[in-house]
C-alpha cells in the first residue's frame, strides 16, 4: 500500500501525474476509487481501493435468525439481488436438509434468470455510459436498455409486489407464485426481449466505434484469467468454459437446455459478445421454464410465524450459484443456534475486480474506463 | 446614419443570435430526449417547457461563484469570455443578405476562422488555470484534437472559397446562387462531409468530445466551474457550434439564398438548424471515439482526404477556366 507521501516522490522522479479516479467518478461504477499513475495519458500502474461501500453484513448475520436474512443478502449485488438470496438459502437449505417442492425450484430459477437479463441490460447501458458518455450516443443507448428493463420491473412488481429486491426466495421454497396471467404476460416479456436484442446490438457491436474501442483493450489471457480466479463471463470470455450452472446445476437448471457461450480473445469485445449470447441463452431458459413449469406446492415447510424458530443442526456448508457477474457462493458456519455462526460470502465482483492492476498498465484513460465497464462490477458485491 | 446603420446590424444579428443560441439549448434537450424515448423539459412553460433556458439562466446567476483553491485567478475568471467573445464575433462575418454582413471584409473567410480558433485559448486557459488534473488533461486533449482537426477543416473550407475564387463570404455567397456548392460532383459533397466530421470535433459534440469526455474526464476544462462562469462556457460552445453551422450555411448550403416566399435571412437559419440537426443526429446516436484513435481518423482519413478533394477542385477550377 502506497502512501501520500511515495505518490508524491514518484511524480518529482519518474514525471508521473497520480490521478484519483473515484470515488466520485460517473464511470466508476459505484464507489470504487482507482489511483492512476499516468505517463501523458497512458496508464503506468492502477490501484484500486475498495471499501467505500462497506456495510458489514456478515458480521450483521451472525446476529439474525436464518430467515430474517435472505431479504438483506438481497442488497448486496443490486443489480441482481434474487441471485444472493438464492445462493443464502441453497446453502441453508443444505445444512438443514430442507428439501424444495419442484415449483418452487422452477420459480426461483425463473427469477435468477430474468434478473439475469435485467442485471445484464443495466451493464449493456452503463457500459454505453462509458464508452460514450453522458452527453452523446451512450446515453441513447442507457435509455434504451432501461426501458426494456422497465418491463421486467414492473412485471417483478406484479409478481412480487417489487420493483427490485423481490424477496422471492425462502429456505424451504419460494415466496410468491405465478398466476397463469402472469406466466402469459411473462412469455410476452421474453418474445418482446428477443425482438430487441438486435436492435441493441447494431447500435454496440455492430458499430466499427464501439468495436475499435473494445477490441483488443484489457485482454486477460487465459493464464491470469486462471491465476487471478476471475470468474463468471470474464473468465468464460477467456476461453473457460465454467458455468455453475452446467457443471454444478441447482436448482432447476439439471431440467433446462442451454449452451454455455465462450470466447477465447479475452478483451472487452469478447467479454461483451458474452454477456449478450448469455442473455440469448437467458430467454432460452425462460422460455423451457414457463413451459414446463410444474404445478403443487411452493413451500416446503411450516408456516414461519417466528424467524428465529428454525435451527440448523451443527455443521458447515459451501453452495454457490452463477449470478450475472459469476461465482456468488456462501459459505456458513453452523453452531446449532437459531443464527449462523460465521458467514462468509465469496463475491464475483471482488474477484473479478482483482484483475485490474494487471491488465490496466498500458492503456490510456478512455480504456481504463472501457476495462471497467466490461468487467461489470457491482461495488455492493464488493464490499459487502 | 452612416454610423447608426452598422450599430442597428449589430445588435440585430447578436441578438437573434444570442436568442438562438439560448434556444438552441431547449431544442437539442428536446430533440435529444426524442431520440431516447423521453419528453424532455415539459414543466417550466406551456407548450413543451420553453421557458427551461430561462430558469437555467436565473438558476445559474443565483449559483455561487467558486474559484477553486491555488487556481490562477485571472485566467480563471477571463478564460469564460475567451470561449464567448470570439464565438459570437463570428456571427459578424455570415453575410445575413445580398452583400451585407457586419463586416464585409475580402477575408471574412479566414477571419471566421480565426476567431473561431480563438477559443482553443480560452479554453486551455480554463484548464490551465483550474488547478486540477482532469482539467489539465482535457486542455491538453483539446490544443491535439483542435489543433489536428483545423487542418482538414480548412482544407475542406479552401474548396468554396477555390470554386467561387475569392474569400469573401458574401462572393462565396453570390457564386452559389445557380447551384450550392453542396450539390457540385463530387468535391463538394467530400468537402460538405468532411467539414461536418471537423467541426463536430470543434465544436465538442460526441463522437469527437474528447475535451469533454464526461466519463472519463468528467466533463474536462469546465469541471471546476459554477454558476455564470459556467453558463458562459456552456452559451460559447453553443455559440461556436452555431457559428459553425452558420459557416456551413453560407459556403456550402447558399446562405441566406433561397425562394423568394421566405426572407433571406430565414433562409440562413432554416439552413443552420438543418446543419446542427444533422450534428445532433450524430451526436447523439454515437460513441465516443479515444482520443489516438480520434487523431488516427484526422491525420490518415480526413487530412488526405480534404487535401486530394482541395486538389480536385483546383483542377476542376483550372480546366474550366478561371472560378465557376
Amino acid at each position: 500500500m502506497k502512501t501520500t507521501e511515495d505518490v508524491r516522490i514518484v511524480e518529482k522522479e519518474f514525471g508521473e501525474l497520480a490521478l484519483n479516479m473515484g470515488p466520485q467518478h460517473p464511470s466508476t461504477h459505484g464507489v470504487l476509487r482507482m489511483v492512476l499513475h499516468l505517463r501523458g495519458e497512458t496508464v503506468a500502474r492502477a490501484e484500486p481501493v475498495i471499501g467505500y461501500l462497506h456495510r458489514g453484513v456478515e458480521k450483521l448475520s451472525e446476529n439474525l435468525g436464518y430467515d430474517q436474512l435472505a431479504p438483506i443478502f438481497e442488497r448486496d449485488d443490486y443489480l441482481a439481488p434474487t441471485a444472493n438470496s438464492l445462493a443464502y438459502v441453497l446453502t441453508v437449505e443444505a445444512l438443514a436438509e430442507i428439501e424444495v417442492p419442484p415449483r418452487a425450484k422452477y420459480l426461483r430459477t425463473l427469477m435468477a434468470e430474468m434478473q439475469r437479463l435485467t442485471s445484464h441490460l443495466v451493464w449493456l447501458g452503463t457500459f454505453g455510459l462509458d464508452l460514450g458518455g453522458a452527453l452523446g450516443g451512450g446515453t441513447t443507448l442507457f435509455m434504451y436498455c432501461f426501458r426494456e428493463r422497465e418491463k421486467f420491473l414492473d412485471f417483478f412488481e406484479a409478481w412480487t409486489g417489487t420493483r427490485f429486491h423481490t424477496n422471492l426466495n425462502l429456505i424451504g421454497g419460494a415466496r410468491y407464485d405465478l398466476s397463469d396471467a402472469l406466466r402469459r404476460r411473462a412469455e410476452q416479456l421474453i418474445d418482446d426481449l428477443e425482438r430487441i436484442l438486435p436492435e441493441l446490438r447494431s447500435m454496440t457491436g455492430d458499430t466499427p466505434i464501439f468495436q475499435e474501442r473494445t477490441q483488443g483493450v484489457g485482454v486477460i489471457p487465459r493464464d491470469l484469467a486462471l491465476s487471478v480466479g476471475v470468474t463468471g463471463p470474464v473468465l468464460r470470455a477467456s476461453g473457460v468454459p465454467l458455468d455453475l450452472r452446467k457443471v454444478a446445476p441447482y436448482d432447476a437448471y439439471e431440467d433446462v437446455a442451454f449452451e454455455v457461450p465462450v470466447r477465447t480473445t479475452g478483451d472487452a469485445y469478447a467479454r461483451y459478445e458474452v454477456r449478450m449470447e448469455e442473455m440469448v441463452q437467458s430467454i432460452r431458459i425462460i422460455r423451457q421454464l414457463l413451459e414446463n413449469l410444474p404445478s403443487g406446492p411452493i413451500f416446503s415447510r411450516k408456516p414461519l410465524k417466528n424467524p428465529r424458530a428454525l435451527r440448523v443442526k451443527e455443521g458447515e456448508a459451501y453452495r454457490a450459484v452463477e449470478s450475472p457477474r459469476g461465482e456468488l457462493g456462501f459459505y456458513i458456519v453452523s453452531d446449532g443456534s437459531w443464527k449462523p455462526h460465521r458467514l462468509k460470502i465469496n463475491a464475483p465482483s471482488f474477484a473479478n475486480l482483482q484483475v485490474v492492476p494487471h491488465i490496466v498498465p498500458g492503456h490510456l484513460v478512455a480504456d481504463v474506463v472501457a476495462i471497467l465497464g466490461s468487467l461489470d462490477p457491482v461495488l455492493g458485491d464488493v464490499d459487502r | 446614419m452612416n454610423l447608426l446603420q452598422p450599430l442597428v446590424l449589430i445588435v440585430l444579428v447578436l441578438g437573434v443570435a444570442l436568442t438562438i443560441t439560448a434556444y438552441l439549448t431547449w431544442l437539442e434537450r428536446k430533440i435529444a430526449a426524442r431520440f431516447q424515448n423521453r419528453v424532455g423539459p415539459y414543466f417550466v412553460g406551456y407548450p413543451h417547457g420553453w421557458l427551461q433556458p430561462l430558469a437555467d439562466v436565473v438558476k445559474l446567476m443565483s449559483k455561487e461563484d467558486i474559484v477553486p483553491f491555488h487556481a490562477d485567478r485571472f485566467l480563471f475568471n477571463l478564460a469564460p469570455y475567451l470561449v464567448m467573445v470570439p464565438a459570437l464575433l463570428g456571427f459578424a462575418f455570415i453575410p445575413v443578405a445580398d452583400k451585407l454582413a457586419v463586416v464585409d471584409h475580402p477575408f471574412s473567410l479566414l477571419f471566421f476562422l480565426a476567431f473561431a480558433s480563438l477559443s482553443l485559448l480560452g479554453i486551455f486557459a480554463a484548464g490551465w488555470a483550474s488547478n486540477n488534473k482532469y482539467a489539465l488533461l482535457s486542455a491538453l486533449r483539446m490544443v491535439a484534437m483542435l489543433a489536428s482537426y483545423e487542418v482538414p477543416l480548412v482544407l475542406s473550407l479552401l474548396v468554396p472559397a477555390l470554386l467561387a475564387g475569392s474569400f469573401q463570404l458574401t462572393a462565396i455567397v453570390e457564386a452559389q446562387r445557380a447551384l450550392p456548392f453542396v450539390l457540385k460532383p463530387v468535391v463538394g459533397q467530400i468537402a460538405f462531409l468532411v467539414f461536418l466530421i471537423a467541426a463536430l470535433a470543434e465544436g465538442n459534440k460526441s463522437p469527437l468530445d474528447l475535451t469533454e469526455a464526461e466519463s472519463e474526464l468528467i466533463a474536462g476544462y469546465n469541471i471546476e466551474y459554477s454558476g455564470m462562469k459556467f453558463a458562459l462556457f456552456y452559451a460559447g460552445e453553443y455559440a461556436h457550434t452555431f457559428a459553425i453551422t452558420g459557416l456551413a450555411a453560407t459556403v456550402f448550403l447558399g446562405g441566406h439564398l433561397g425562394p423568394a416566399f421566405l426572407p433571406g435571412w430565414i433562409w440562413l437559419i432554416l439552413k443552420m438548424l438543418f446543419v446542427f440537426l444533422l450534428m445532433l443526429w450524430v451526436r447523439w446516436s454515437m460513441l465516443r471515439l479515444r482520443i489516438d484513435q480520434a487523431l488516427m481518423l484526422n491525420w490518415k482519413v480526413l487530412f488526405p482526404l480534404s487535401l486530394a478533394n482541395l486538389f480536385l477542385a483546383a483542377y476542376w477550377v483550372i480546366y474550366r477556366g478561371g472560378a465557376a
